[in-house]
């Protein structure tokens, strides 16, 4: 078949085995460098580039395909719609005229004991443009990048609650860890009781479960769960997840609680993306220590 | 070389380079599409059969090299770990390089028991650095390994009579 072509004789370079072989440790090296040091992100956001407009390509039929349905909705259901939006707009009037004077008490009571302010969230809007498609892994890809100011560590949410964080930012994208991914740990709090704990994301679609909880925990199925706000990342006060089912054994030390997550986390198209933390004082130094053992080191080089 | 399920003897034109890296590029776009729930667990690696395809017909232009070059744009593009796909896909091209010539002695049906051991490796490679590295494996992961084999007659069959097309037309 390869008769056409000119006949290589001799020299075909290494032979397969040989490049199997540098190849294979190469990328060995390369998985190792990234997954231990994160050296590469630099590569692979200028990669990111090549590879961005197949993706935007791949995600054009959908996007095509909504905007067309958009399009061609019927006047019927806009006009039902607009109702059912002024409909809830009157209701959260009232209820936003009542927060007001309750955010005022709130400031005033906070100047009285001397505690700090909560400071206001503000956020950007954001659209999915790609899914990823490990299905070991629970991640989205959002159309705002570096160039939109993104930075890693911000909180993702829907209007609903959390939906995730952001955990590596490209150039025009950034990829969103959904709060479902194994593993994925949110501070959170029981809104009736108060009491705190985390959240754990159990891995597979769309739980979430507590961990370390003891049997006499007061929790109850229904309880809503918020995001507590002592890590200094996520806001507090934002509903993470409901309690779904509690299992208390006595053979084993810890409750077992499984949530559902608050948030659309694989359901909606449009997300927010919080910024503007308020700083958290410094950590106090835990260890001395430590730090003399250092000044000694230190001296004696 | 016989072909048994040819009734006319296989005159093929020289693929051009740029055929092979449309086709290739083709690939990336469908893995790229928006895949979900289900489909995310049985769509297959169009990748990986448009690329054992080069490696078992055109081992001399299409080899370990450039499915490991291949392979660090599909991690970039899917954001998995730099290496993984890459090492997947060499062990791939390995196979296909290193048999290729007996692949391509039998008809596609008898090809297709063959590719479908070269893939299953594939996938084991990438579920095994997945295991190393996360800790879990997911035995629906290698569901893929059997849609992608199911591909490899259909893609065979397309690109031979794109081949053939041009010839009939001179």
């Amino acid at each position: 078949m390869d008769s056409t072509q000119t006949f290589h004789v001799f020299n075909r370079g290494p032979s397969p085995a040989a490049r199997l072989v540098f190849f294979s440790v190469l990328s060995l090296l390369l998985m190792f460098v990234d997954a231990r040091f994160r050296y590469l992100e630099s590569t692979r956001s200028a990669l990111s580039v090549l590879v961005s407009p197949v993706q935007r390509l791949a995600t054009m039929p959908n996007v095509l395909w909504l905007q067309g349905k958009e399009f061609l909705v019927k006047q019927n259901s806009l006009l039902e719609d607009n109702k059912a939006l002024q409909h809830q707009h009157g209701l959260d009037a009232v209820q936003l005229v009542q927060q007001q004077s309750l955010l005022l008490e709130n400031q005033q009571l906070r100047n009285l004991l001397g505690l700090q302010q909560r400071s206001r969230v503000t956020g950007q809007f954001a659209e999915i443009v790609y899914a990823e498609r490990d299905i070991f892994r629970r991640k989205v890809l959002i159309n705002k990048g570096s160039s939109a100011h993104i930075q890693a560590g911000q909180v993702v949410m829907d209007e609903r609650g959390i939906v995730g964080q952001i955990t590596r930012v490209y150039p025009w994208l950034s990829e969103v860890t959904l709060i479902t991914e194994k593993d994925h740990a949110v501070p959170v709090q029981v809104q009736r009781s108060g009491l705190r704990s985390i959240a754990f994301g159990a891995g597979d679609t769309s739980r979430l479960s507590l961990r370390y909880m003891p049997v006499s925990t007061d929790i109850q199925k229904g309880d809503l769960l918020v995001t507590s706000g002592i890590d200094g990342i996520y806001p507090p006060g934002i509903p993470v997840a409901t309690v779904e089912k509690i299992e208390r054994d006595a053979a084993y030390p810890f409750a077992q609680i499984v949530c559902l997550p608050v948030g659309g986390v694989d359901k909606h198209r449009h997300l927010l993306v919080l910024s503007d933390m308020p700083a958290l004082p410094e950590r106090p130094e835990a260890e001395p220590v430590v730090k003399k053992l250092k000044k000694n080191k230190a001296g004696v080089h | 070389m016989t072909y048994r399920d040819q009734a006319k003897p296989e005159i093929l034109r020289p693929v051009s380079n740029a055929f092979i890296f449309a086709s290739v590029f083709v690939a990336l776009l469908l893995n790229s599409l928006p895949w979900n729930g289900l489909w995310l667990m049985l769509h297959p690696d169009f990748v990986a059969v448009v690329m054992l395809y080069w490696c078992t017909h055109k081992p001399q232009r299409f080899g370990v090299g450039l499915s490991w070059v291949v392979g660090i744009l599909a991690d970039v593009s899917d954001a998995s770990l730099f290496g993984q796909h890459a090492l997947s896909y060499t062990v791939l091209a390995f196979g296909g390089v290193v048999l290729s010539r007996r692949i391509r002695m039998f008809d596609l049906r008898e090809q297709t028991t063959q590719v479908f051991v070269i893939l299953l490796l594939t996938y084991l490679v990438y579920a095994l650095v997945h295991w190393q590295v996360n800790g879990q494996v997911a035995w629906t992961y290698l569901l893929g390994a059997l849609t992608s084999t199911l591909l490899w007659i259909p893609t065979s069959r397309l690109f031979q009579s794109v081949r053939q097309t041009f010839v009939e037309r001179e």
